[in-house]
């Protein structure tokens, strides 16, 4: 037991590596905020391309979408980091992180997004354009508000899972949570960096997964 | 109004009512090989209120949906207040909001108030200030008997309410014709009532009207005309009295048979 | 070289290709290999918890909700890092497959779980009573009564879930499992050359976009009535 606190749960090596793991955490929070929204405008434009316009862009969406649902997030991110510049394209770390991220979780906001427009009667449309409104104002004032309320618990949980995989990020070296916890995991030759940054990001997305579960058993509940 | 000729006449308005607002000729709409609308004239004049009547499948809310544009026809003219729908150069917009419409399925924006849902286009088409789009859109709800229920959302209002919510939504924009696509199908019988008034009420305020429905009590009290569409083509049409009392042809016979059977 | 040809070289270099090929190919065969393990073990357990939830013992269905709420809280790449370096300082080293595999399947555990139970609440009360009154027992009730109609509509969500999961074998390559990314990556390093990694992402193509198609027929086909 002795071993294990030592290991796993060592105060010392816990204040030791205190620093560079908030700043981790911090510059995981910063990732997360860049990446959401960045990902949410892929999204939108997917889904707006897959379910209106002409029907060849309707299926150069629907295939772009499956297209980046197949790659692994992490394969992307390898090959804008390190496959790009032997192309002479250096679009560096964050480039990458900015790159595949747009394109990896734009695919999912946009396949849940689709869904969401999808579930708005045809009705809608018809009656906002009725009223004068142009197709551009009834999709922004009528379709997509209810669009994102009958898919909210998929949005939140994809918002879950890209926060999430901010953490990949460790890999093309930006100084994220845990990157900075291996880096102190390595120079001090004990887990509880880990360990801290693991408890950091169950405190983090905690909440958010009790919203979900909220949110999903109310959809159920509704239906 | 009693053309001997029984066939395609030019949907003349009747007499004594003013210039036509509405004037669409030659109307074809195909689904493939299906033609629903086998070129058929429509003429309103102003202040006039239009039955039209037949059997489903026979195009007439095809007809209704083609007069401001939301069923694209394939070929003919249409004018409304003088514009040409159909032309590449209009504002589909503009125009749409002088020809307001009432549909079978109501719908309301379920996120949104009554009172939000009257003001969206008055906000962002004919861009009233807030203030002002209130004000209009609670004169409006007053005018269909909803003051009351301004700030309810549509899940909160019964059918006929949420219909007369409609109706406001598309008379708050002024427009110069109203269309209206089966509006009380919907509804359970006893609150057709409510709509219905509404309905007369704005014929009495002048209003012009294109209704398709099967509410023939009201068509035989409230039309200036009836118009009877059968496999995608006007068969006959004139003053409800003459539709319903002798109406010229075969179907046209059958079909008030066997409504009044209801 | 003009530009179109130096993208050629570097990209679909068909003599790097050729050369390590081989090594992908054995690289996609452990990504099946971990997959189907993972997807095995990952929903079995996942059903299994579901099944104990059921059961409704009060202490034992919060450590459930805490297990299935701490594997969906934490990064897949967390869990693995976790799992193969923390590990051996308390003397449990494990290979990196098996920490990929075991971390990924407690993943897959957490968010099945949560699926089933909502199939199984999904699923009317007067179905649980009929079956009683006709002196099925609480588990025979469960298992030839309420999971098969739980089942069928957890069947979309479980694809799309169990699809994502199973891609982040990928991650694996962090810790040293040479599946496909990890074989493309070592390739790349010895020939320095990015035309295995494009290989590496065709494999990955090859593998999943039947099954991304998959996933979104079953969508359509067992989609729930709203």
């Amino acid at each position: 037991m002795e071993e294990f606190a030592f290991a796993f749960l060592n105060g010392d090596i816990l204040r030791e590596a205190w620093p560079i793991l908030w700043q981790g955490f911090l510059y995981t929070l910063a990732l997360a905020a860049i990446t959401v929204p960045l990902g949410l405008v892929g999204g939108v434009v997917l889904a707006l391309l897959s379910t209106s316009g002409p029907r060849a862009i309707r299926l150069a969406a629907a295939g772009w979408t499956d297209l980046f649902r197949a790659i692994p997030p992490l394969v992307l991110l390898v090959f804008l980091y390190a496959g790009l510049p032997f192309a002479g394209i250096d679009v560096g770390a964050w480039g990458a992180v900015a790159i595949g991220f747009f394109l990896n979780t734009g695919a999912y906001y946009g396949e849940v997004l689709r869904a969401g427009i999808e579930s708005v009667p045809r009705g809608q449309m018809e009656a906002a354009r009725s009223t004068g409104l142009s197709r551009g104002q009834a999709l922004r004032y009528v379709i997509l508000p209810q669009a994102v309320r009958n898919v909210l618990p998929d949005l939140v949980s994809n918002t879950l899972e890209v926060v999430k995989l901010t953490s990949i990020a460790s890999v093309v070296a930006l100084p994220e949570l845990l990157f900075q916890a291996r880096q102190a995991q390595n120079a001090t030759y004990n887990a509880t960096p880990i360990v801290a940054a693991a408890v950091a990001y169950f405190l983090l997305l905690w909440p958010l997964v009790r919203l979900i579960s909220r949110l999903e058993n109310k959809a159920l509940a509704g239906r | 109004m009693t053309s001997p000729a029984p066939s395609p006449s030019r949907g003349a308005p009747a007499p004594g009512l003013g210039r036509p607002i509405v004037d669409a000729r030659g109307l074809w709409k195909r689904y493939g090989p299906l033609a629903v609308l086998k070129g058929v004239d429509l003429s309103v004049a102003e202040r006039e209120l239009v039955f039209i009547i037949g059997p489903s499948g026979s195009g007439k809310s095809t007809l209704l949906r083609c007069l401001n544009r939301l069923e694209e026809p394939d070929d003919g003219s249409i004018h409304v207040d003088g514009i040409e729908l159909l032309s590449p150069r209009t504002d589909i917009n503009a125009a749409r909001r002088r020809i307001g419409m009432v549909f079978q399925s109501f719908n309301l924006y379920p996120h949104m108030t009554a009172r939000q849902n009257v003001m969206l286009a008055l906000r962002k088409v004919l861009r009233q200030d807030r203030a002002q789009a209130e004000a209009v859109a609670a004169r409006a709800l007053e005018r269909v008997g909803l003051a009351e229920r301004m700030d309810h959302f549509p899940a909160q209002l019964s059918g006929g309410q949420q219909q007369r919510v409609a109706i406001a939504r598309a008379i708050a924009l002024e427009p110069r014709v109203m269309l209206f696509d089966e509006p009380t199908s919907a509804l359970d019988p006893e609150l057709v009532g409510g709509v219905l008034n509404v309905m007369r009420e704005l014929r009495q305020d002048g209003m012009t009207m294109v209704v398709v429905s099967h509410e023939m009590a009201f068509a035989r009290a409230a039309a200036d005309r009836v118009v009877f569409m059968a496999d995608g083509e006007k068969l006959e049409e004139g003053p409800p009295a003459q539709i319903f009392g002798e109406p010229r042809h075969e179907r046209t016979r059958a079909f008030i048979r066997q409504i009044d059977r209801h | 070289m003009g530009g179109f040809e130096n993208f050629l070289f570097s990209f679909f270099n068909l003599k790097v290709m050729a050369t390590y090929l081989p090594l992908i190919a054995q690289g996609l065969g452990l990504t099946i290999v971990l997959a189907l393990l993972i997807v095995v073990s990952g929903l079995a357990l996942g059903l299994g918890l579901a099944m104990l939830r059921a059961c409704g013992i009060r202490p034992l269905n919060w450590l459930i909700i805490f297990t299935v709420d701490l594997f969906r809280a934490l990064p897949p790449l967390v869990i693995i890092v976790l799992l193969f370096f923390g590990l051996p300082a308390m003397g449990l080293g494990m290979s990196s497959f098996a920490a990929t595999w075991l971390s990924l399947t407690l993943v897959l555990m957490a968010f099945a779980e949560e699926i089933y139970w909502a199939g199984i609440t999904a699923v009317p009360k007067g179905q649980w009573e009929a079956a009683r009154s006709t002196g099925l027992g609480f588990f025979q009730t469960l298992r030839l009564v309420v999971l098969p109609q739980a089942l069928r509509i957890t069947i979309p969500p479980l694809t799309n879930r169990t699809i994502a999961i199973t891609k982040g074998t990928a991650l694996g390559s962090v810790v040293g499992v040479a599946e496909i990314l990890g074989a493309s990556q070592s390739a790349m390093s010895f020939s320095a050359n990015p035309s295995p990694l494009t290989l590496g992402a065709i494999a990955y193509l090859v593998l999943f976009i039947p099954v991304v198609a998959l996933g979104r027929w079953v969508e359509t086909r067992f989609a729930w009535k709203r």
